[in-house]
């Protein structure tokens, strides 16, 4: 019989699930405010998905365009996730990014400069000015790397390749604990802790092409779930317009926005430049609409209006989409995106060297004299844990979460580089709501021993069975059906469809078994991810049916416009009493008033209100 | 592209052999996804360590017939059709399983090293730090580092000659580089390159910079400097003689 | 199950399947070439300068690389300079030792020197001499106690001081090349004038291309735009990194054409061939 004082266990303040920018943010904050702070990651430390952000992170610094502002910057973003936004969480986020952005510099990220000297910004779709600091193309890299070597100097107990299993709770629903396994030899662990943070990421390995590493099985929302919290807005999941086409084998692999944030165009089988074709009513008056003001605004002019390439990327991916589907794709099914004919090989070398790199080796392209081919990629996340904003706790006491596994900031759809801001941001404002949350607790609560044991008696029942499902096959399955029948379009046929599926799949996991020990085992591990890929897919495609519109990243064939009644509501998935995934049509609070009417006022306007603000201010 | 032949590692770091796999491999195919489908249909258990699989997060770092390279951005058309390819798990580190082995080393090398410490001067302000961009390149070129390990497990001062507690190897060189060269960090680590990090024990043989993924001049630009840094320092008498005298 | 695969720490042990040992057996062929052919020619005293004849006069001559400067010289050999050309005139008696009264063993320790410390070579002997190692992830001879570049190795620091000697030199072979292109005191052009005009470029090419030149004339600072002087650091910075990434061809074109242009005045000056010239 498992007895789990046989178990080691470890007690932190704040304990940190997922190394990404993230967690590495929300323990590094943790760690000037609590003592104990425990961080846990799937990976190696260092590797976590952050890595693979390139092309900025936004934040109103105003260092190439001295007219931004972090109301602007909240403008864009409301109007880019189509105004389904926290709005709360938009103006902690646009208010405070700036901030966020020149600590980590302090901290040793060494952004692009300016001619000033300063953090240099770039073009991104959906923003207005200039506004995301960069290095290169590989923006995420040197985020993760600077938390993370800045990071190990804060006294951070860092448990690397750990997989959190299950969240415990004591008897009064609190937070308590969480029971992990160690990948490499096996062994469970359980880390008692007073708050717990998750940091994990989003669940973008469901779909078959994708931008996701393996990491990306929605752990966090699933846990969450099965802990009782709330998920909100899973349905809107952003498929990025420009993932590599080909080979197959690659199929998915991001290719930055910064490619079109660099005057990168997209054209047709037939050489048309599409996407002028497929400005949205909304953007008309923001949007340049000859090829000749296009090249205006890359050549710097400001009173040229931007290319429709930098329109927000629900808008992108469904352009591709389209034009596929008419007969206009390009030879493997995609768009071309072309930057050679817009910059010289140099430029493109030395803005884009990793694009470059990934060209070369992964299709034996040379991006500096041919085009690209691209199509959508299943990318972010927009829903997850439902959380409060200021202090990102989620509806179970002593739980928080924040970056991508987070709902609520970037409503319908998510702008480019607000996802890595939003990583410092919330990262650092979890450390502070977890911390604070720790501090009054007291003693760490007592978590329920038979519950422990029921998490690793199914943890291990998988390897112990003598027969059954094969996790890979099942994981394919899921993949295929998601990509298939809860995709870029949707239909109520297709989505009922997929959600019987998942029915399917669920009973057959019940069944799944893994081969060989319980050392470094992937076909384990696989099997493990399968429970947490299940429920994050079920309630994607059970909120996807009940949303009956068009917004953002959700797209729906039978209901193909933005309704003003939903816009009223967030869709809200929990685990029933009966055990069953609970759907649930919520109203939203009411916007704050000012709030609101910098969302709605005009570009001028706004733009006028702000320097009349900085004229009084000098 | 049709079946091709594979022999993998399979066991720890006591007792393992080369098993022979068969996989069908197309257009556009990398070592890993080879490895990939070799563990799905043939080997459920098989350890394999990646990430992102697109050379930028440095998980997958093996050697491929005797060469240490990343499995996700080495394509399966580099080897002739008939070549058996061979997979094998670093041979610097201790293998955990089949082509996974313990890194650890590597992360207790960088707590040792002094982390960047911002100069506290008219430059440090609050729109940030102003840096031209000629002065920060060369620190940019080291921070393109992905981790993945590859030079430190072909250097040979770690690989063969078993001196992991003189060198922190050719990646933490780069580190001190970037660190050392950057024009706002004001923490001096001439002595502990010296004496903890070890920059003598490297005898520029180059293979570091013969591996890395990235193309980071890790020996010219990277570790050379530094050792001309500690040349200074130590043992030129006329740039010693000038700190003296200007107490630089 | 057999014990762990390709694991072992011994001499050669690789599973490394391609023809790893061709570059390092080329740096072996090619550098102990260069070292016996230059000891041969060291040692011969003779045959090292021509001016139109055996032992001519005049302002002008090929003058062997190997034997730039003359200090002494024993005017009892044939095919050298005039007396006037060595600096510090007849071979003295207290030099009565050194082999064949060459005055190339005075000088060579100059470019040797350099060459011995600089970091391309540095890797190419490590690898093909010493097999610190023989190639990348081939295995090097398993020592006890390794020390690197810390113990024995620790006057590889010298470099850069070796390097000054060697850039004197490229002024003291510039001057032999502009001397190639006169013979008693009338201007032409031969073969044997080009090739000692090559060699100081190709010297040069490797001589500023060096690491320590390269730290000491701007890679020493941390900030090139900090200062006017140090902008100008940074533009000379930029012309030594780019013969710097071209360091490895610069030292064996250099080598190789030293090495060419002996072989070429000591044939002409025996006799051997005829140099094609216009002052005949």
């Amino acid at each position: 019989m498992l007895d789990i004082s046989e178990i080691r266990q470890i007690e932190f303040d704040v304990l940190v699930i997922g190394a990404g920018g993230a967690g590495l943010c929300a323990a590094i904050t943790a760690t000037k405010e609590s003592k104990k702070v425990g961080l846990v990651c799937k990976s190696l430390l260092g590797k976590a998905h952050t890595v693979m952000a390139e092309g900025g992170m936004a934040a109103s610094l105003g260092n190439v365009d001295k007219r931004d502002h972090w109301k602007i910057h909240f403008r864009d973003t409301v109007r880019g996730g189509k105004m389904l936004n926290v709005w709360r969480m938009a103006e902690l986020h646009a208010r405070h990014a700036a901030d966020r952005v020149i600590e980590l510099e302090q901290r040793g990220a060494v952004f692009d400069r300016t001619k000033e000297g300063l953090i240099n910004q770039r073009n991104f779709g959906g923003h207005r000015y200039p506004r995301l600091a960069h290095v290169g193309d590989r923006t995420g890299l040197e985020m993760i790397r600077t938390l993370q070597d800045y990071g190990i100097h804060q006294g951070i107990d860092i448990h690397m390749e750990c997989t959190a299993l299950d969240i415990l709770k004591d008897e009064n629903g609190k937070i308590a604990g969480v029971v992990c396994m160690y990948r490499d030899t096996g062994e469970f662990i359980i880390f008692k802790t007073k708050s717990l943070i998750l940091a994990t990421g989003g669940g973008g390995k469901a779909w078959e092409i994708t931008s996701n590493s393996w990491e990306y099985t929605g752990d966090g929302y699933a846990m969450a779930y099965e802990a009782g919290a709330e998920l909100m807005d899973l349905e809107f999941n952003q498929f990025h317009p420009t993932g590599m086409v080909w080979p197959p084998s690659v199929r998915g692999i991001l290719v930055t926005e910064g490619v079109r944030g660099e005057g990168g165009i997209l054209k047709n089988s037939e050489g048309t430049r599409f996407m002028f074709d497929y400005i949205p009513e909304k953007f008309k008056n923001e949007t340049a609409d000859t090829e000749e003001e296009a090249a205006r605004w890359l050549a710097g002019d400001k009173d040229a209006r931007r290319p429709p390439e930098l329109l927000t990327r629900d808008v992108v991916a469904r352009a591709i989409n389209a034009e596929v589907k008419a007969g206009r794709g390009s030879i493997h099914g995609g768009a071309y995106l072309d930057i050679a004919t817009q910059r010289s090989a140099e430029d493109i070398k030395k803005k884009l060297p990793s694009m470059y790199h990934q060209f070369k080796v992964l299709a034996e392209l040379d991006i500096t004299k041919e085009p690209m081919e691209v199509g959508p990629t299943c990318h972010y996340f927009m829903g997850g844990i439902r959380v409060e904003a200021d202090t990102t706790m989620s509806t179970v006491d002593g739980l928080f979460a924040c970056g991508e596994c987070a709902a609520g900031m970037h409503g319908a759809n998510r702008l480019g580089g607000n996802s890595l801001s939003d990583l410092l941001v919330f990262g650092d404002l979890a450390g502070v709501g977890a911390s604070n949350y720790a501090k009054q607790l007291g003693a760490v609560p007592k978590f329920n021993e038979e519950d422990a044991k029921k998490i690793i008696r199914n943890a291990t029942s998988i390897l112990n069975r003598d027969e059954g499902e094969n996790p890979y096959l099942l994981h394919e399955e899921l993949q295929n059906n998601m990509q298939n029948n809860v995709g870029i379009i949707r239909t109520d046929t297709e989505l009922q469809k997929g959600i019987q599926n998942i029915e399917n799949l669920k009973e057959k996991n019940k069944n799944v078994k893994a081969n060989g020990s319980s050392q470094f085992n992937p076909g384990w591990h696989e099997a493990l991810a399968m429970r947490n890929l299940l429920i994050t897919s079920e309630a994607v495609a059970r909120a996807a049916y009940m949303r009956e519109e068009s917004r953002g990243a959700h797209t729906r064939d039978d209901f193909p416009t933005e309704s003003e009644e939903w816009c009223q509501y967030n869709i809200i998935t929990k685990k029933g009493e009966d055990g069953n995934m609970q759907v649930i049509k919520e109203k939203r609070k009411e916007p704050n008033a000012e709030l609101f009417r910098i969302a709605n006022a005009t570009l001028e306007d706004l733009e006028a209100e702000v320097a009349e603000e900085r004229k009084s201010q000098l | 592209m049709g079946n091709r032949k594979f022999k993998i590692y399979r066991g720890d770091n006591t007792k393992g052999e080369l098993v022979d796999y068969n996989c069908d491999v197309t257009e556009g195919m990398v070592v890993l996804d080879a490895m990939h489908r070799i563990q799905a249909d043939d080997a459920n258990d098989m350890a394999c360590r990646w990430n992102c699989k697109a050379g930028k997060c440095g998980s997958c770092s093996v050697e491929i017939n005797g060469r240490p390279k990343l499995a996700c951005m080495t394509r399966m058309n580099e080897y002739s059709p008939d070549e058996t390819i061979m997979i094998t798990p670093l041979k610097a580190f201790p293998i955990i399983k089949d082509t996974v082995t313990d890194v650890s080393w590597n992360y207790k090398q960088n707590l040792k090293i002094k982390p960047f410490s911002p100069a506290q001067n008219k430059n440090n302000t609050e729109k940030g730090l102003v840096m031209q961009q000629v002065d920060v390149e060369r620190t940019q070129h080291f921070r393109k580092c992905i981790e993945c390990y590859l030079c430190q497990n072909v250097c040979h001062v770690i690989r063969d000659q078993d001196a992991k507690e003189k060198f922190v190897g050719p990646r933490f060189m780069i580190r001190l580089a970037s660190l050392e060269m950057h024009p706002m960090d004001d923490a001096d680590r001439i002595p502990a390159i010296k004496e903890d990090h070890g920059s003598g024990m490297c005898n520029i043989t180059r293979c570091c910079t013969e591996v890395c993924p990235e193309d980071i001049q890790i020996t010219d630009d990277g570790i050379i400097p530094l050792k001309e840094r500690v040349v200074d320092r130590y043992f030129d008498p006329v740039t010693m003689l000038y700190r003296k005298l200007f107490k630089k | 199950m057999t014990e762990v695969i390709g694991r072992e720490k011994s001499f050669l042990s690789t599973l490394r399947e391609d023809r790893w040992w061709i570059s390092p057996m080329l740096v072996l062929f090619g550098l102990l070439s260069f070292i016996v052919y230059s000891t041969w020619a060291a040692w011969q005293g003779e045959y090292f300068w021509w001016s139109g004849a055996l032992n001519a006069e005049g302002f002008g001559g090929y003058l062997s690389p190997f034997y730039s400067p003359t200090f002494f010289l024993d005017i009892t050999k044939e095919g050298i300079p005039p007396i006037s050309h060595a600096l510090f005139g007849e071979w003295p008696n207290w030099l009565w030792w050194l082999p064949g009264h060459s005055p190339a063993w005075l000088i060579l320790i100059f470019p040797l020197s350099f060459r011995f410390t600089c970091y391309y070579y540095r890797k190419a002997y490590y690898r093909a001499f010493t097999f610190s190692p023989p190639a990348c992830a081939v295995g090097g001879i398993p020592q006890k106690d390794y020390k690197g570049e810390t113990g024995v190795l620790l006057f590889q620091n010298i470099h850069r001081y070796a390097m000054y000697f060697a850039i004197v030199f490229i002024f003291l072979l510039s001057y032999d090349a502009v001397m190639a292109f006169f013979r008693d005191g009338e201007f032409g052009v031969g073969v044997g004038s080009i090739i000692l005009l090559i060699n100081p470029i190709l010297l040069g090419g490797y001589t500023f291309g060096c690491h320590s030149l390269r730290h000491l004339i701007g890679g020493r600072m941390d900030c090139f735009s900090c200062s006017h002087s140090a902008e100008h650091s940074h533009s000379r910075w930029k012309i030594v990194t780019y013969l710097n990434r071209r360091h490895q061809m610069f030292a064996w074109c250099s080598l190789v054409w030293v090495g060419l242009s002996d072989v070429y005045v000591r044939l002409v000056s025996m006799g051997v061939i005829t140099d094609l010239n216009t002052w005949v």
